[in-house]
């Protein structure tokens, strides 16, 4: 009884320190005070006015989204691919290709990005929007492809057999029966892939050529001069995005899959 | 529908050797079923002739043209799977339909083939479920409905009924053949059951790890078994060492321990050669009891499975053990009865000895 009760604790303070700060920023994106900070002076939309009138942090919140969506395009095609081949073709190296696909997931980012950057010197590329592209891309490959893997796996060989057997040639098999089998898991890789990429920063910092920012690196500039409240309301608004953006999808699957069988 | 033929075909994964050397004929319009212990190499043959295995070595003919090569979707032949591999996220009527996309049937006969064939599956009005709405046996009805629907050249069964529980299964069975006997498809049905092997086929393909031990009608891989092996999948038999110890015009006599000596009619000593041991095979049902005293061997009764018209009962004659299954008179043998137990040699087959052994 004792050890349970302090488990229960233990676990409530987990928690409280997990979620306190993030709750602080939702909280104090709505204070009407100047300074970003406690006290809490009054109830306030003042700073999201401020934030919508930046021009600095909307381009910032325009560029993290189309970073986004191209990163979830391009991770989420590649890995498809990558896992129908690594899941229904056997070949030669196989075992190192699926290492080689799963390792930015391993390699500290910094060390990722270095590498990167080094390795377009070499080719004489300067940094540009494209190079902040690849590196998303490989940095989301991973989780695209566990996930599509995963589900991959659980799809009999049979329903991909019967439909050749009925007529259908490989391109056809993989576009009538295995894509709509793997929908559930080629959304939530994308998923994955466009809240990655929105939330990174350690890499961006290296690849971004000067003068683009993102969400975080706008944030992380800002802060070097102080705390201004924008950055709560901003930090309110990436909350949104990133928790928002994948119950929404979650949910509207759930409808999807409930409403057709 | 066409003739299947296999020539010299085989198929090795690796080290195993799945499908040895196989030299088979399925008529056109015949129902032929590959039966063998499972792992035997019976899906392995299905998958080459339906082009999801490439044979190692060997043809496959369909009618008279050589198929290796042509891949699966341009083969033109009905696939059933044992886990019906219906399509989850399409209802009934698109996934009979999914065949005919691919040739060119006009808009207005698909429908009409759809319902033709849920009424020849006799499921006639499901086209708007999902499969997941059906059970088990008519998920597989409508498997078929979207193999046969194609009008295949060839219908391919790998265990359709062994996911089906025991009562489906039988009714099943039948209803399968008719189906087959009304269009006429030539048909290679896999199982390792032998039950469904002999109620439904035309002829019996029996194999044991990638050989082909027998090819004969129900009637004859029953009745005169080519080997041991075959005698003992099929039915209860025993198997008892035997010495040669003479032949003449019609038959061969073998000498064992039990019984003495016994004259086999040569029809029934086919595979047998000039071997000079072999084995005398009595199925059960052809090995009478009779009360002690009778002519015949001495045997004690061990066990009685009592099974109302019939007993089976599980004997010893000196050191052999022996099954007899018989009809019981007025009232069944007894555990630790003696009792005199005979045989008819025109019963018996001579087999020759295991190869393994
Ligand atoms: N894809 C494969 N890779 C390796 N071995 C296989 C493969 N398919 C079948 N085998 C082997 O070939 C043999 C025959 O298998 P199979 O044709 O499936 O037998 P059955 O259908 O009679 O049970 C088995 O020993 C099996 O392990
Ligand atoms: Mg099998």
């Amino acid at each position: 009884m004792r050890v349970w009760s302090l488990l229960k604790f233990y676990t409530v303070l987990v928690y409280t320190f997990m979620f306190a700060p993030i709750m602080v920023v939702l909280v104090l994106a709505f204070n009407s005070s100047q300074f970003g900070g406690f006290p809490i002076e009054g109830f306030s939309l003042r700073w999201f006015y401020a934030l919508a009138e930046n021009d600095a942090i909307i381009r910032a919140l325009r560029t993290s989204v189309m970073l986004g969506l191209l990163t979830a395009l391009i991770a989420t095609t590649l890995g498809i691919l990558a896992s129908v081949a690594l899941v229904r073709y056997q070949f030669r190296g196989k075992q190192w290709i699926t290492t080689f696909l799963i390792s930015p997931v391993l390699v500290p980012e910094t060390v990722l990005a270095v590498g990167l950057l080094i390795f377009m010197r070499w080719l004489h590329m300067p940094r540009s929007f494209a190079l902040l592209l690849i590196g998303h891309s490989i940095i989301a490959l991973p989780f695209v492809v566990l996930v599509v893997q995963a589900r991959l796996i659980g799809i009999r060989k049979d329903y991909e057999e019967a439909a050749r057997s009925l007529g259908a040639s490989p391109l056809q098999t993989f576009f009538q029966i295995t894509l709509p089998l793997l929908l559930p898991a080629v959304f939530a890789g994308a998923l994955f892939a466009f809240t990655i990429s929105f939330d990174n920063i350690t890499a961006t910092i290296f690849w971004r050529p000067a003068g683009m920012e993102t969400v975080p690196t706008q944030i992380f500039g800002m802060l070097r001069n102080s705390v201004s409240p924008e950055i709560n309301a901003l930090g309110f608004v990436m909350i949104c995005i990133t928790v928002g953006v994948p119950l929404l999808a979650g949910g509207l699957a759930r409808y999807f899959s409930r409403k057709k069988i | 529908m066409a003739r299947v033929q296999l020539v010299d075909l085989r198929k090795t994964f690796g080290a195993v050797q799945a499908v040895s050397r196989a030299n088979v004929v399925f008529e056109e319009g015949s129902f032929t079923t590959l039966l063998g212990p499972s792992g035997c190499g019976k899906t392995t043959i299905l998958r080459m002739v339906s082009g999801l295995e490439t044979p190692t070595s060997g043809d496959i003919l369909i009618g008279d043209k050589r198929i290796n090569d042509v891949p699966i979707h341009k083969r033109n032949l009905g696939l059933v799977f044992q886990n019906y591999a219906l399509f989850p996220h399409r209802t009934i009527g698109e996934n009979i339909a999914f065949g005919l996309k691919y040739r060119d049937v006009p808009k207005e006969d698909v429908a009409r083939k759809i319902k033709e064939s849920l009424d020849i599956v006799r499921l006639p009005g499901v086209e708007d479920r999902y499969p997941s709405q059906l059970s088990g046996g008519q998920q597989q009805r409508i498997a078929l409905a979207r193999a046969i629907v194609i009008e295949p050249d060839v219908l391919l069964l790998d265990e359709p009924l062994s996911a089906l529980d025991a009562n489906l299964r039988e009714d099943m069975r039948v209803e399968l053949k008719a189906i087959q006997d009304r269009i006429g498809v030539t048909s290679i049905f896999v199982t390792h059951d032998q039950s469904e092997a002999l109620a439904m086929s035309d002829k019996i393909i029996v194999m044991s790890a990638g050989q082909v031990e027998q090819i004969g009608t129900p009637e004859e891989v029953y009745n005169r078994p080519a080997s041991a092996f075959v005698a003992r999948f099929l039915g209860a038999s025993n198997l008892l060492d035997a010495q040669v110890v003479g032949r003449d015009k019609n038959h061969v006599v073998l000498e064992t321990p039990e019984f003495g000596k016994t004259a086999v009619p040569l029809s029934h000593a086919a595979t047998l050669g000039q071997a000079e041991r072999a084995k005398l095979m009595i199925r059960a049902e052809k090995l009478t009891l009779g009360p002690k005293g009778n002519s015949g061997a001495e045997a004690v009764v061990e066990t009685v499975d009592y099974q109302g018209q019939l007993a089976r009962y599980f004997l010893r004659v000196g050191d052999t053990q022996m099954q007899a299954m018989n009809m019981i008179d007025e009232k069944p043998f007894l555990a630790g009865e003696t009792v005199s137990l005979s045989l008819n040699p025109n019963a018996c087959s001579a087999l020759p000895e295991d190869k393994q052994e």
